[in-house]
């Protein structure tokens, strides 16, 4: 790719040190533009992925990194974006394509992409209260209430989290013994020995 | 006397517009056996003919990103063998490069010249199953009978090889877990002589059969600007005329070394997606074939990569640098250089992407899979509309999707 005519064209571009492919860090404001360019005059007709990642140490919190791809020049190209509140300008109307990685953004980490045309949830479904990739969402998941309210009422069923110490096959904490995987035997343990 | 009364066919037109109703609301899935796994979709449907298509997703999320930023990177190949479950060696060696790549590490031709083989065979046994099932979905039952006789083989010499039939998790970072078994790849080449033999069984079946060419051919055409806006990749990408194959642009693992061609399909519909699978399979035995025939000999583990791969078992046993080597990998897991790398390999369903941004240490900080499957199925807002239900079995079976992947 172009690096100096696209920094030139967009000095507040900043590049970035990579191992793999060229990449930049983006202006929030810019990256409609940005994108825009680089289909139209460098060739990335196909957006490979878009993603965020969680930061919780920095402010802005949320980044979103999208993969662009030059399918007659087999050339990447990687854009940094930092939201600006917990937002950043949606490309799908560049990449139609984006429509479904964005809701995916939104789903898991709360990011908002401004323009979306159907800012929804893709993977969980629409009543689901939390963002379950951001950092502080533990691994088993929280409790939450059935997705399907007329079965809840019957069933009392909820969205349990993963049971993972004290499973069957999973290490305790505690003594040795405890701490090894095993079947779950509650005849005899450390303070009721095997007879 | 009777008359006879002239209506006009413009009139006939009016009169059905009259009779049109309201529109119905269709829900297709999650469990139907022509949308392959736990996919749905939300019709709205005029008569017969689908007026929107919504797809919902997610029936099968298990959080495989989630996972992955709590195990270090040799516990997560696993995992990668249930994202696309019907080729999971090429998933294996996917994650494995990607790794690779971010810890700047080469591998020995031995090792690179397996995983180009375990590719291959992956991509014939998803293509097999993708081209039984299609058949299926449009009618034709026989078909499914003669690529799963194939697949049967496939998995017997995956077992040979790996120890499982179904979830392989052949890989290492830095290697595999071990070398070829005695005689293995005399086994493969005779397979490959059978493989041919079914495609072409297939072919006679298929490729000039009437009901197969009128439920495929002109069925949901799929042009060039679309499949590249909506980020198609893999088989899909190029039936609509795009000679884009990572293999070949972008060759990884010593691709570079062997001949194949690349099918490129003319209008993109139901029936050019077919063909180019159909192609793909006897393509990857092209390779298979040369693979073989040009295995190198030595170490099928990278040699500098002491402080990733798991020392020899028998040095394990008799040396005490090499046992606390052990100790740490398999408690600390590999140690990754600081940095982020997306890597995307040319998987029998399109191209498997991972980005990994690591902070150091044996856990990944962020790992995000892009899952080609999950792109394949966000175009079906847009080709769906405007094909009769019945179309839509078709449509999917063509895609060749797998929901493992796409909800990760």
């Amino acid at each position: 790719m172009d690096a100096a005519a696209f920094t030139q064209k967009f000095p507040q571009t900043e590049t970035l040190a990579s191992i793999d492919m060229p990449t930049f860090k983006v202006a929030n404001a810019e990256l409609v533009e940005v994108v825009r360019y680089l289909r139209d005059t460098q060739g990335f007709d196909l957006l490979a992925d878009l993603c965020g990642v969680d930061w919780p140490q920095r402010t802005p919190r949320f980044g979103v990194v999208l993969h662009l791809l030059n399918t007659s020049k087999s050339e990447y190209v990687r854009l940094h974006v930092a939201c600006e509140e917990d937002a950043v300008p949606s490309v799908s109307a560049i990449h139609p394509g984006a429509n479904w990685h964005e809701r995916e953004a939104y789903d898991m980490f709360g990011i908002r992409f401004i323009g979306h045309p159907d800012p929804r949830r893709i993977l969980m479904w629409e009543a689901y209260p939390y963002h379950p990739l951001r950092k502080e969402f533990p691994l088993a998941g929280i409790e939450v209430p059935f997705p399907a309210a007329d079965v809840a009422a019957v069933t009392g069923q909820k969205v349990e989290p993963a049971p993972m110490m004290g499973g069957p096959f999973v290490s305790g904490g505690g003594h040795m013994s405890n701490a090894e995987p095993q079947a779950l035997d509650q005849s005899w343990n450390e303070e009721k020995p095997k007879s | 006397m009777k008359t006879t009364k002239e209506i006009s066919l413009g009139d006939i037109a009016a009169r059905s517009e009259e009779l049109r109703g309201e529109n119905m609301t269709l829900n297709m899935g999650p469990s139907h056996p022509a949308t392959h796994g736990v996919l749905r979709l939300s019709l709205e449907l005029d008569g017969d003919k689908v007026v929107k298509c919504d797809p919902v997703i997610g029936y099968l999320h298990r959080g495989d990103e989630k996972i992955a930023e709590n195990m270090t990177y040799n516990q997560f190949v696993p995992y990668t063998d249930r994202l696309d479950y019907l080729a999971p060696l090429a998933n294996n060696v996917a994650y494995a490069i990607a790794v690779e790549k971010l810890a700047g590490l080469k591998m020995p031709e031995r090792c690179e010249a397996i995983r180009v083989a375990c590719c291959e065979m992956a991509r014939i046994s998803s293509h097999l199953l993708g081209l039984g099932v299609y058949a299926m979905d449009t009618g034709a039952w026989t078909v499914f009978m003669y690529t799963f006789n194939e697949r049967e083989k496939l998995y017997t010499l995956f077992e040979e090889l790996t120890g499982a039939r179904f979830t392989t998790s052949y890989t290492r970072i830095g290697g595999l877990t071990r070398d070829l078994p005695e005689g293995w790849l005399q086994r493969v080449e005779n397979f490959c002589d059978g493989v041919l033999k079914t495609i072409d069984e297939v072919d006679r079946l298929l490729t000039r059969n009437g009901i197969f060419l009128e439920r495929t051919e002109g069925i949901a055409p799929i042009s060039k600007e679309l499949a590249l806006a909506y980020g198609l990749t893999g088989p899909n990408l190029r039936a609509s005329g795009v000679p884009f194959d990572l293999r070949k642009d972008k060759p990884y693992s010593g691709y570079e070394k062997y001949e194949f061609d690349v099918p490129v399909g003319a209008k993109g519909d139901c029936f050019d997606r077919y063909l180019v699978r159909m192609e793909e399979v006897r393509q990857s035995v092209r390779i298979l074939r040369q693979v073989i025939k040009t295995m190198p000999s030595g170490p099928w583990y990278a040699e500098e990569a002491k402080k990733i791969f798991l020392p020899p078992k028998a040095k394990v046993m008799t040396k005490m640098e090499e046992l606390i080597q052990n100790f740490m990998l398999v408690t600390e897991g590999p140690q990754i250089p600081a940095g982020e790398v997306y890597f995307e390999a040319e998987n029998p369903k399109g191209a498997l992407g991972f980005y990994i941004v690591s902070n150091g240490g044996g856990v990944p900080y962020r790992l995000r899979i892009r899952g080609p499957s999950f792109v394949s199925l966000s175009i079906l807002p847009a080709i769906v509309p405007g094909n009769f239900l019945t179309d839509i079995a078709s449509i999917l079976g063509s895609l060749d999707f797998v929901m493992g992947e796409c909800d990760r």
